[in-house]
């Protein structure tokens, strides 16, 4: 069990999503950054869809009632337990009674911690996602507050070997990381002003010929009024070539919507299930991590690929991710 | 049945069905989904319809490895065209009619009058207008069941105001422009707000865990306050 002893600035229980009900209007919810929050699951041993603890810009401070073995992918939130910085990317055996921390925002903005055998909290919808503004899912359908208690699930046995051989490295030290991490090139590089790359979206050509290249030639700032839902951008006004209403349709996690006063907003995972706006966009599923880790005050650039392009990269991501889960069982198996 | 095929992001396609917002085109939405619902395929993880479109969401890396290494989205296509083709619009299920109870004005309608001013008439026969159309579901958005109501007499347009209110209470009955609808959840919004209704749009818990559904045909009645707390109390 893990006690909130300040909850940071909004940490809350997601998976991969609540789908199957985006017909009913329900949102999809989930984490920001599905790359991330899978990685952080794997280290801990979990299935990749089992609930974590998103973190968000200020992290909590929380105490640990029993020894937990876990993971903190994502943002450099400078994450310290007992005083002392302990590294993201890879499994972590911390021991009872210690304090895990946050600090500086130092890369990215979002953390993801899990725990072996996951958050244990009620399914609500095929989903343990906490669904905010419903106050749906996740730990009572809110955020974290002080004094909360996070129960954890059952560990499986892939943590449980991961937990046998960083107790032996621990000794007397009051957690302990495990020697590999994952490698930095399957890391995405969450440096500040990143570089997007999207494809064009539905309404593209209804947009004026000045306003298609300042999309990819301009950069834009991800503005204080952004949430889990969606930034708002700030750059040169994207105006239609003329005034068309729209039909309101479908919109996808990373969908470039334009309202009328021309500053875009990108939709991610608490976006609406439809949307009425013209789309001039969409983000590439493989850049959508680097887009969850930008915050206020940080600027985008977009580059243009194709479809085909864009899925190609998903799938080269996916394979390479396939072989790490391999590995990781590997070294798990024969006691690292 | 004419339609056109578009990528909605990596893990989507947009199935174009027409290009405006009729209930000729809703036919088709309406059949395409009543057979998505029959024959869910196994490569699917969910769909959303809309006016005009469904979008058919799938997981590209299961897709891929389905077809061999071709690229999800040609794949998926090649799937969906022949299932298209086969569909006729007659399929889509018998509608439902769905009586929605409404307490109209008084402290849940606040801009009853302002609607009837608006348009020259009484309250009470904006409240007659109202509960005596017709009106059809034609999506489910913005909000956990959120109905997108077609058929609403033009005798009680009224335009949204200038300044959207900060809170508008679950189960609101409200009038934007030539539309009607219920907001399910609390949720900031500028419609002009004429009743509220003691039933529950949005049951999270439930089956279905919403009233209404696209395609769902509609039908107002007037309760009075003390119906309408008799029934509220019911519905806990």
């Amino acid at each position: 069990m893990i006690k909130v002893v300040k909850p940071g600035l909004l940490s809350s229980i997601q998976d991969l999503g609540r789908t199957g009900y985006q017909k009913f209007g329900v949102i999809a919810s989930g984490a920001m950054d599905p790359f991330s929050h899978r990685m952080a699951n794997l280290l801990a041993g979990n299935e990749e869809n089992d609930p974590v603890l998103e973190i968000t810009m200020m992290g909590p401070i929380l105490t640990f009632e029993e020894d937990t073995l876990i993971s903190i992918c994502g943002g450099d939130l400078s994450p310290s337990i007992n005083g002392q910085p302990v590294r993201t990317w890879r499994s972590v055996f911390v021991k009872k009674g210690s304090e895990l921390k946050f600090g500086r925002c130092h890369k990215g903005c979002r953390a993801y911690l899990a725990a072996a055998g996951g958050f244990a909290v009620p399914e609500v919808m095929n989903s343990k996602s906490t669904y905010l503004r419903a106050s749906l899912g996740g730990y009572k359908g809110r955020a974290l507050k002080p004094g909360d208690l996070l129960e954890t699930g059952k560990p499986s046995l892939q943590s449980l070997k991961m937990t046998e051989y960083l107790t032996k490295q621990s000794l007397d030290r009051t957690f302990a990381e495990n020697d590999w991490g994952i490698a930095s090139d399957l890391i995405p590089d969450t440096a500040a002003n990143p570089e997007i790359r999207i494809t064009r979206g539905r309404q593209f050509d209804l947009f004026s010929n000045e306003s298609k290249v300042q999309l990819l030639n301009h950069a834009f700032e991800v503005t204080a009024q952004s949430d889990r839902m969606g930034y708002r951008l700030k750059g040169p006004a994207l105006l239609l070539s003329e005034h068309a209403e729209q039909i309101s349709e479908a919109v996808n996690f990373g969908s470039i919507q334009v309202p009328p006063d021309g500053n875009p907003i990108v939709l991610l995972a608490d976006r609406q299930t439809t949307g009425g706006y013209p789309k001039i966009g969409q983000v590439a599923a493989v850049d959508l991590p680097l887009l969850a880790q930008a915050k206020p005050g940080d600027t985008l650039s977009f580059a243009e690929i194709s479809n085909e392009q864009a899925q190609q990269l998903l799938i080269n991501r996916e394979m390479k991710l396939k072989e790490l889960k391999q590995g990781i069982f590997l070294k798990t198996r024969g006691g690292n | 049945m004419r339609y056109t095929l578009h990528p909605l992001g990596d893990d989507a396609v947009l199935i174009e069905l027409g290009k405006e917002i009729s209930q000729e085109t809703h036919q088709k939405v309406q059949s395409l989904t009543a057979f998505l619902e029959k024959h869910p395929p196994e490569w699917m993880i969910e769909y959303i319809p809309a006016y005009t479109t469904v979008s058919i969401f799938y997981n590209p890396i299961e897709a891929y490895q389905l077809s061999n290494g071709q690229l999800p989205f040609d794949f998926v296509c090649s799937l969906i065209k022949p299932l298209i083709e086969e569909l006729t619009e007659n399929d889509a299920s018998e509608p439902q009619i769905v009586e929605i109870p409404v307490c109209y004005g008084g402290e849940f309608g606040p801009d009853l009058d302002f609607v009837a001013e608006h348009n020259g008439i009484t309250p009470e026969e904006v409240i007659e207008i109202h509960s005596s159309g017709s009106y059809l579901v034609y999506m489910i958005g913005f909000a956990p069941g959120f109905p997108f109501i077609g058929g609403m007499s033009e005798q009680i347009a009224a335009p949204r105001r200038d300044t959207p209110r900060l809170k508008i209470p679950e189960r609101t009955v409200g009038i934007a422009g030539m539309q009607t609808g219920i907001y399910p959840i609390e949720t900031p919004g500028g419609w002009q707000l004429i009743g509220r209704t003691p039933v529950k749009l949005f049951r999270p818990m439930d089956e279905s865990p919403t009233l209404l559904k696209a395609g769902d045909k509609i039908k107002f009645k007037s309760i009075s306050l003390e119906e309408y707390y008799h029934w509220e109390e019911a519905e806990q």
